[in-house]
């Protein structure tokens, strides 16, 4: 499903996208068993994500300095660091929400800086973002929050946009808050309804700004069930920023269960293969200071790891 | 120190001049091309335009009146009260209607387009928007503009009208001018020339408006106190655009002899 070659994952996703809106839909949200590639499918040689030697300053002050990293398809990077450390501003890099001064983010092969705004927009359509606080359309309703990028690019009539709305809303399970407006969901709602609008087009890269940021541990969790949910069912690259490392610990030793639709913990000494792709990657002064994997990440001896661990 | 402060004061004038500029020649690069967002300009003609109607016509309708009270006095002096309409319609048409409204229509639209479009920003709509595949310059700015654009003169023509209404009931009432007088004295003394005048100036005020608006709204940064400080620079800029722009106005088309 998720492919590596630039420019086909966009036709692949809207095939897809095709076939939901045909009178007998094939879910969209793929069965979990029929619709799983392995993950060796997923992992290719153009990685889904790649920064080179990416710098930023706002005004005087340095925001990033040199920061590579490479991620591949259908891979989970974590994203920790100390608060103004530039993650949130690391996720628009590659969204191309902003531009760097220096270095290439290269999305599936495709360097997006030089790109304008209106030539983003294919290799946006292949990725999305849910922002710190949701970010959701104050004034239209849960249901039009959802189907605005269905309206925008004019895929499909007000039928199949209805139902295909009520599909990805069943998965976030807030279809019975369909006709609510955001002002009227909590905290953890508008996460889920944000979780629903980026999906609804199918992207193979989702990038998540603190998606339980400021949410109770109960509410955390049911967010974290749905990245891990989308990652697993659907084999989506996912680049998570967050401050607990809870999340970090749950997305990489749990995985989504079918059968139970909640989370469960990897049986004791499952091989590495076995393991969802999970890196953690620590930003520290604008600069990238860890990456490497959970392991390596909890046993460093580095005493700043160390501090932020305690 | 101090020229440290001044040339970078300076810089960010420059760069704030630069971008307007930018912001006004995108929209009306894009402002003609798809996709074009109908719905959302119609929406915006009824918040700005129909949404204004009310303080316009009455102040239009009371600036008429004192217009012609203050002049009442002086006409008398040269014995020249018969020219009351004319006094009253040509400073209305060529200034007073034109300036009025658009610095009420600043008042309560730049500040508004300003506050929504950043309280937008602040919240990461904008940024959202763009995410989904959405140009904030077509979506939010380009009808905001257009809006402005259809509604301003109208609504001017209707100030003027309130104006001259307003200025023929206290010359009807107080000064005791029949109505062919006033009328007559008014519709007679408005050339082409004025009428065009009067037209163009809100045209380009609408502009000004609603490219201010978005531009303070669209660069907001500092949270809720960011809006603030948005909202009340749209006011600020807008209005002194209005005045400012105004005089070069009017001392161009005296230049070029359409007066």
């Amino acid at each position: 499903m998720v492919n590596s070659e630039p420019g086909r994952g966009l036709t692949i996703h809207y095939s897809l996208f095709t076939i939901s809106l045909t009178p007998n839909p094939e879910p969209l949200i793929p069965n979990p068993v029929s619709r799983v590639p392995s993950p060796e499918s997923c992992m290719s040689a153009v990685p889904a994500i790649e920064l080179r030697n990416v710098s930023l300053s706002f005004e005087s002050k340095r925001v990033l300095t040199n920061v590579s990293f490479v991620l591949g398809a259908g891979e989970t990077l974590i994203l920790l660091g100390e608060t103004g450390s530039g993650k949130s501003v690391l996720l628009k890099l590659m969204l191309g929400l902003l531009k760097p001064d220096g270095g290439q983010v290269l999305i599936e092969g495709q360097d997006l800086v030089p790109l304008s705004e209106a030539r983003l927009q294919p290799l946006r359509q292949r990725m999305g973002i849910v922002f710190q606080e949701g970010a959701l359309f104050d004034s239209l309703s849960v249901f039009d929050n959802v189907a605005y990028r269905l309206r925008e690019e004019h895929l499909g009539d007000e039928a199949a946009i209805e139902r295909r709305v009520r599909e990805v809303l069943r998965f976030v399970e807030m279809e019975p808050a369909i006709e609510k407006m955001p002002s009227e969901l909590s905290g953890g709602m508008r996460r889920r309804v944000a979780i629903a609008r980026t999906i609804v087009s199918n992207p193979s890269i989702m990038l998540y700004d603190s998606p339980t940021g400021g949410l109770d541990p109960v509410t955390s969790f049911t967010i974290n069930v749905l990245i891990a949910k989308l990652r697993d069912m659907q084999h989506v690259t996912s680049v998570v920023v967050t401050q607990r490392l809870q999340d970090a610990y749950e997305l990489a030793n749990y995985v989504f269960s079918a059968e139970k639709q909640t989370l469960v913990p990897l049986p004791q000494g499952s091989p590495a293969t076995s393991r969802p792709p999970t890196r953690f990657l620590m930003l520290r002064d604008g600069g990238v200071y860890f990456d490497g994997s959970e392991q390596e990440f909890v046993h460093s001896p580095d005493p700043y790891l160390r501090k932020y661990l305690a | 120190m101090i020229i440290t402060t001044i040339t970078r004061a300076l810089k960010r004038w420059v760069q704030a001049v630069q971008e307007f500029t930018f912001l006004l020649v995108d929209s009306l690069r894009y402002g003609f091309t798809r996709p074009r967002y109908l719905v959302d300009t119609l929406m915006q003609m009824d918040v700005i335009g129909f949404g204004s109607l009310p303080i316009v016509l009455l102040i239009g309708f009371f600036t008429g009146g004192v217009l012609a009270l203050q002049t009442y006095r002086t006409l008398t002096t040269f014995g020249e009260v018969g020219l009351m309409g004319e006094v009253v319609a040509l400073t209305l048409v060529l200034e007073l209607g034109p300036v009025l409204t658009a610095l009420m229509m600043a008042g309560r639209n730049s500040t508004g387009i300003a506050s929504e479009i950043g309280s937008m920003v602040v919240s990461e709509q904008v940024d959202a928007m763009r995410a989904l595949g959405t140009d904030p310059l077509r979506k939010l700015v380009i009808p905001r503009l257009f809006a402005t654009v259809v509604t301003l003169p109208l609504l001017t023509i209707l100030a003027d009208f309130c104006g001259m209404a307003g200025g023929y009931l206290v010359s009807y009432f107080t000064v005791r001018l029949t109505t062919e007088e006033y009328w007559t004295s008014a519709y007679q003394s408005l050339t082409f020339q004025d009428v065009t005048q009067g037209l163009l100036k809100p045209f380009i005020f609408a502009i000004l408006i609603s490219l201010v608006g978005c531009y303070q709204g669209l660069h907001t940064t500092g949270g809720t106190e960011g809006v603030g400080r948005a909202t009340t620079q749209a006011m600020v800029v807008a209005s002194v655009l209005i005045v400012v722009v105004d005089f070069f106005i009017t001392k161009f088309l005296i230049a070029i002899g359409f007066y």
